[in-house]
Parts: structure tokens; sequence; C-alpha cells
């Protein structure tokens, strides 16, 4: 058994059942996830996701919602998206029970740290990595607030499971509140509150914007999405030497260079191929890598001793990866 | 003391794991342990006692029922008042474990600790210089296995000079603590105020260097990913768990080499060994031997049903020696790939330090593969007894030095 650390190298080499789905609200459904042979699954933690590889071979990631007290099953929740790329369509409507899906990870992007007082907003699915941070957050005595946003009630999943927490919850429905914004509701900073936010990129945009000149560490968030970013700082062609394979490759302005290292004959495990979902990390031995990741903090940025091929680059004309 | 009656079916022992017979030489015992069960009841103390692989690593994996937080010694913390705050990485469970636990788990990590390895071979090879250059006969222990780690660690925690000759006493304690409290323990009592104060003056954001781990602790609380009443107690976790681990596996790993001169050769015609090695030997010698972990609820494991809120020892080093597990576990074999072993124990609360403890010892090995082509025992060697560590007094050895070697 391994745990969710040393996990990365065994990704997509784990292929679990579909053991429920189950109709949580207006478009969304959760899916319980276990081992065919009912063995324990990776530990995992409050923020963690999974990569779930459809059987088209697309690959999604989705926030684990469950109890982390129960060994042996995952469970996620997808939100059907109607102008997405397929995948949740085909888990709302062509994905059964009894269906084996290939999982990666868990892998903790966001996640909790301690403090005396949380307040978690969530807008839509972005409820799913609060759940457990919840939990967490209520074992540790802490005193924390959830704001939940969503269209209606009928669209916003967990309203039962949450009604147990009596009014540390507020629910924020588009149609019944009129459209409220988080910045009216999450008021001043204050040093002892942890802010956590999942949603939308428009309520991540909102918040941010909200808490700007908030000291770090006080703010975080989890992008779904990937974070925009201004031009590559380099827009000439550059060396990555690839230090183990003893290899140098050249990559050109338009391919990542994940793809360089591919073509390459390297081989190198990816998923999300937009800098959201951490799979393809690699050690940066020699150069300064320009990253285009969402995932790292400032601090891991300025340390610049790893980064994200599918979407990351090189300020300097040359990167030496552990590759 | 009220003895609960132990389910009669399973086998119980009286003999005591922590007596000196058992420290002196523990796989005698260790190998009856295997034989009577999954499950053993040791009558002197109440517990109950894994020694088989299989349910160890399960049970060490198994967080959820058998946890940490009620402490990892033979002391209940749910009944009696730990002898100092407890670790938060080693005596705590979600959701209390996690952040401490990520944060070691990164700073400690191969890509962080790599830009050490260059400054830690040069100290190597000063340190075996120094050894070599008073003649062919030296203590294993005190002149490398001991003198090594006490050389880098420090410096990469970042503690001052002052004070560090209390590491050792103070990490003989501790790990002495975890078990009964018998004459090893009340040996180390009288120091304890002494010894704590000492370590603890350490932890201090304003006595650490600026770029060690200990500096890396604080930014972290800093950045609000600990809290700042957290960080001195993870900086006391490094200089409890770092110090007598790393020297008594390095001691396990030459005494290892010493007795088995075909290994040896075999290092020197592939230094890139050393990794290996190293895990073969806690695997072989397992410098931690027994942790406890306390029931969370009613479960059976092999037939014995352990109720809610029982300690059970768990014993590392039996099931690393299990033949259910390994063939020839007897035997320290570089053919073997040592991956899965319990040393380091397993799931959330595997030591994070490994990484550190591999460098440390594939450092040591590289410089000494280089210079030296024979290792032997030529004196009497002598076990220190700890009631957790499997640990070495002295391991006296003559070595013959390469002859193509030339340095300078």
């Amino acid at each position: 058994m391994f745990t969710e650390e040393n996990f990365q190298s065994y990704a997509s080499e784990t292929k679990l059942v579909v053991t429920a789905k189950t109709h949580l609200a207006d478009g969304v459904v959760s899916l319980n996830l276990a081992h065919p042979a009912g063995r324990r699954l990776p530990d995992w933690t409050p923020g963690s996701h999974i990569d779930v590889v459809l059987p088209s071979g697309i690959n999604r990631q989705y926030s684990l919602c469950g109890d982390r007290w129960d060994a042996h099953n995952y469970r996620i929740a997808v939100l059907h998206e109607r102008d997405g790329r397929g995948g949740s369509e085909f888990i709302h409507h062509g994905l059964t029970e009894g269906t084996t899906l290939a999982v990666g990870g868990p892998r903790n992007n966001f996640r909790l740290v301690p403090s005396e007082k949380y307040l978690f907003i969530a807008g839509g699915i972005g409820i799913t990595p609060m759940l457990p941070m919840i939990q967490s957050a209520h074992m540790m005595g802490a005193d924390w607030k959830l704001l939940y946003f969503g269209r209606s009630r009928r669209t916003m999943a967990f309203l039962d499971e949450l009604a147990a927490y009596g009014d540390r919850v507020m629910i924020v429905p588009k149609d019944q509140a009129g459209p409220r914004s988080a910045s009216d509701l999450i008021g001043p900073a204050s040093v002892d509150t942890k802010v956590y936010v999942c949603g939308p990129q428009r309520l991540l945009a909102a918040v941010e914007r909200h808490c700007a000149d908030w000291q770090p560490g006080l703010l975080r968030l989890e992008h779904f999405a990937a974070k925009s970013h201004g031009a590559p700082i380099r827009d000439a062609s550059f060396d990555v030497e690839l230090a183990r394979a003893g290899l140098t490759v050249t990559v050109q302005p338009e391919v990542s260079v994940l793809e360089a290292i591919q073509r390459a004959g390297v081989r190198m495990l990816t998923s999300c191929r937009e800098g959201t979902c951490g799979t393809c990390e690699v050690t940066v031995l020699g150069g300064q890598p320009d990253h285009r990741d969402s995932i790292l903090s400032d601090a891991d940025r300025a340390a610049g001793n790893c980064m994200f091929p599918c979407v990351s680059r090189s300020c300097g004309d040359r990167l030496v990866l552990d590759v | 003391m009220t003895t609960i009656i132990s389910d009669p079916k399973t086998p119980c022992t009286d003999v005591d794991p922590f007596s000196r017979d058992v420290l002196e030489d523990p796989l005698p015992f260790q190998s009856e342990l295997r034989a009577a069960g999954p499950v053993v009841y040791l009558n002197k103390y109440d517990v109950y006692a894994m020694g088989r692989y299989g349910e160890v690593q399960a049970a060490l994996t198994d967080w959820q029922t058998f946890q940490s937080a009620a402490g990892v010694g033979l002391s209940n913390f749910r009944k009696e008042m730990p002898w100092r705050p407890p670790s938060l990485l080693l005596e705590a469970d979600p959701p209390h474990h996690d952040a401490p636990r990520a944060l070691l788990t990164k700073i400690l990590g191969p890509r962080e600790i790599r830009k050490l390895a260059e400054s830690w071979t040069a100290d190597a090879e000063e340190l075996v210089d120094q050894v070599l250059s008073r003649g062919p006969e030296f203590d294993a222990v005190a002149d490398l296995a001991a003198a090594f780690p006490l050389r880098v660690f420090p410096d990469a925690v970042g503690i001052p000079q002052a004070g560090r000759e209390n590491l050792l006493p103070y990490g003989d304690h501790a790990f002495n603590a975890f078990g009964p409290p018998n004459e090893l323990v009340a040996k180390g009592a009288a120091r304890v105020p002494e010894l704590s104060a000492s370590i603890a003056s350490q932890c201090a954001r304003e006595v650490l260097t600026t770029d060690g781990f200990g500096a890396q602790i604080w930014a972290a609380a800093d950045r609000g990913d600990i809290t700042e009443a957290q960080a001195p107690l993870i900086v006391r976790s490094l200089l409890t768990a770092g110090v007598d681990t790393t020297v008594n596996g390095l001691a396990a790993v030459l005494y290892a080499f010493a007795t088995n001169p075909g290994q040896w050769a075999r290092l020197r015609d592939n230094p890139a060994l050393s990794r290996t090695a190293f895990d073969e030997a806690v695997r072989f010698e397992s410098p931690v031997q027994t942790f406890f972990r306390t029931t969370t609820r009613d479960i059976e494991v092999g037939g014995t049903l352990i109720p809610e809120g029982r300690k059970i020892l768990m014993f590392l080093g039996s099931a690393n020696r299990d033949p259910r597990r390994w063939d020839n576990p007897d035997t320290f074999d570089l053919n073997r790939d040592p991956s899965g072993h319990v040393g380091f124990g397993f799931g959330i609360h595997q030591c994070v330090g490994q990484h550190i403890a591999r460098l440390e010892a594939s450092t040591l090995l590289e410089v000494l593969a280089r210079r030296i082509e024979s290792i032997e025992i030529c004196g009497p060697t002598r076990r220190h007894h700890n009631n957790t560590l499997r640990a070495w007094q002295s391991l006296p050895v003559r070595v013959k030095t390469s002859s193509t070697f030339t340095r300078k």
C-alpha cells in the first residue's frame, strides 16, 4: 500500500470500480469508487484530487469529497458541463455502476493549513474540496463558516449534509438571495482567519480582487481551470538538457517542453496538460523556469527547483531537468 | 493493575521483550513470537504484540484503526500524562498530523535535499581521511557511525554548536521512554529537565541559522502553513528522530559489511548499490525495533479480537526478518530488493526523514568504498541497550585501505 506522498509513480495504474452513481442535485451526480478486490485505497488529505481516465482516454481531475476515515471508498461529485469537452457528459449519461476506471493520484495542491478560524467559500461544484476541509476544521475545534454560492437550491449539492452544521453554513442561491457579491460577505481581512475558495473562475477572480492587499498566506484558492498568464518571458527557442537521459532537446516557441521531451522519445506521465493537476512535475537542476502553472505558491516559484513541463517554459536559453 | 483476560485462543507469553537478554539479542524471541501466532499477548505488560510481516504492515497502514495519538510507547496518553509535549508527527493522527507532515515531507524531500550532497561528500572525505590517518584500526561506531551524522545533520538543521553534546543523550532517553519504566528509563530520568531544556532552546527561531531545515520550518509558520506554536515542536522532531536513528542505521550497515566481506566487494565494484545496501541494513538490523499503536475500535486480527483502546506492540524488526515475506531473511544480501521493509515504518507515519538518512548513508558508504578494500571486526563488539533502538556501543574494526587509491 502506498500513501499520497509516494503514489505519483502509480498514477494511472490503479483501476477502480464505480460502485454507486447517485443523483445529488440538478446537473450533479456523485460517484463512489472502490478497489475491485476490496483493497484499501491510498490515503488522502482534504483538498486532494484524483485523476479519472475515462474510456475515451480523456483525463479529468475531481476533488475527493468523501470520508478519509473510510479507507475503502472514494467519493467524487461531477457537474454536467453543457459546454464541456465531453467528460462530464459521459459521466452523467454514459457511465454506469460497475464500470472500471483508471484512477491516478491522489494529489493535493490545495492543502488545509492549521488556523483558529476559517472562512470557506464555495461556488457550485467548488463545494467538493470544502466538505473534507470542513470536517477537519470541525474536528480540530476551529471557528469556521461556509459561504456556498449557487444558481438555485435545486442545483446545489450536499445541502442535506451541510444542514447538520447549522448556522455555520450560509447558503446563497442566486434565484432567492439575488446576486450577492462575495466581497460584501467576506468583509475585511482578519489575521487569524484563513480563507479557502473554490468555484468558477469569476468567483475566484472576485475574491482575489477583494483580498488583493491582504497579507500573503491568508487567501488560498484552488484553480480547477488554468490561470491565465501573459506571454512567455522568452519568445525564442531554448534548450532543455535531460540529465538522466543524457539528451538535450531544443524547444521551439510553438511546442511545449513536455512535447519536446516526448518527441525525443523520453516517457513522461502527464494528465491535464494545462498546469493544474501536477502529474508531470519534474525537478529543475539548472536554469530558471518561467512558471505558467496554476499550482505552485510564490515561495515554490522562488525556489525554482521544480516545474510542470506541460505549460512552463524557460526564462533563459537553457534548462536542466532531472529527467 | 487490572488485567483484562485475553481471548483464551490467543497465545500468550511471560517473556519481557524489554529485558536485558532480549535487548542484547532480540532474534530468538522474535522468532518465537512469529511462530506463536499473528497476535500474541504479553502478560507482563497486559498488551498485545504482532511479529509477522503481514499483520504488522497492515496495521501500520491502517491509521484509522491503529492510532498513534495515544502515544507510540507503552504509556497510554488517553490515561497518562506524557513526559513531554507529544510529537506533532509521531504522536498525532489526522487531521492534526496533516500540516506538520506535509511540511516536513516537502522540506526533507529528495528534491530539496539534493543540494546537500556535494558538501556532505566533502565532509565524508575529510572525516574518513582523519580516521584513516590514525591507523587501520578504529571504532566504527564512535569514529564513523556517530561522528558523521553529528558532523552534518545539526548543521543541516541549523542549530548552534553549544548544546550539540545533548543530542545523543536526549534521543537515547526519548527512545527508552517508549518502553516500560524500567532501569533504562530510570537511568536517563535524572537528566530529563536539563536535556529537555537544552533541546527546546535549540528549536527557537532566533538561535537557528537562516539557511537550514529549522529556518524553513519557521518560514512555513510565517506563511501560515503551520502555526507559530507548532514550529519549535516540529524542529524538535528533527532533533529527536534524526540523530540516534541514523547513527544506528550507519552502525548497522557498517557491521553488516564487516561481517559480509563478499557484499563489501560487490559495493566496491558498484558503488551505486550504496542506497540498496543501506535499506537492506535497515531491514536486517531494524534500528527502530518496535513502536506501539492503540486500537480505536474492536478489531479482529488473525482470529484474535483486540478490544478498543488497547495497546499493541508492533515488532518492526521481527516483521523485517519474517520468512513468510523474505527469502533467507537472516542474510544481508545486496541482491535482494529490500523495498517494503517496515524499518522506516509504513503508511502516513512512515519516517519522513528517510531520504536524509539514505543520503547520509550513501555519501559515507561511497567514500568508504573508494578508500577501503576490506573491513573486518577486530575485537569484541558491544551492543548499547535501548528500549526501542537496536543499537551499538562499539564495533572495533580493522581496514585495509585501497592500494590503487591516491589522493592529493
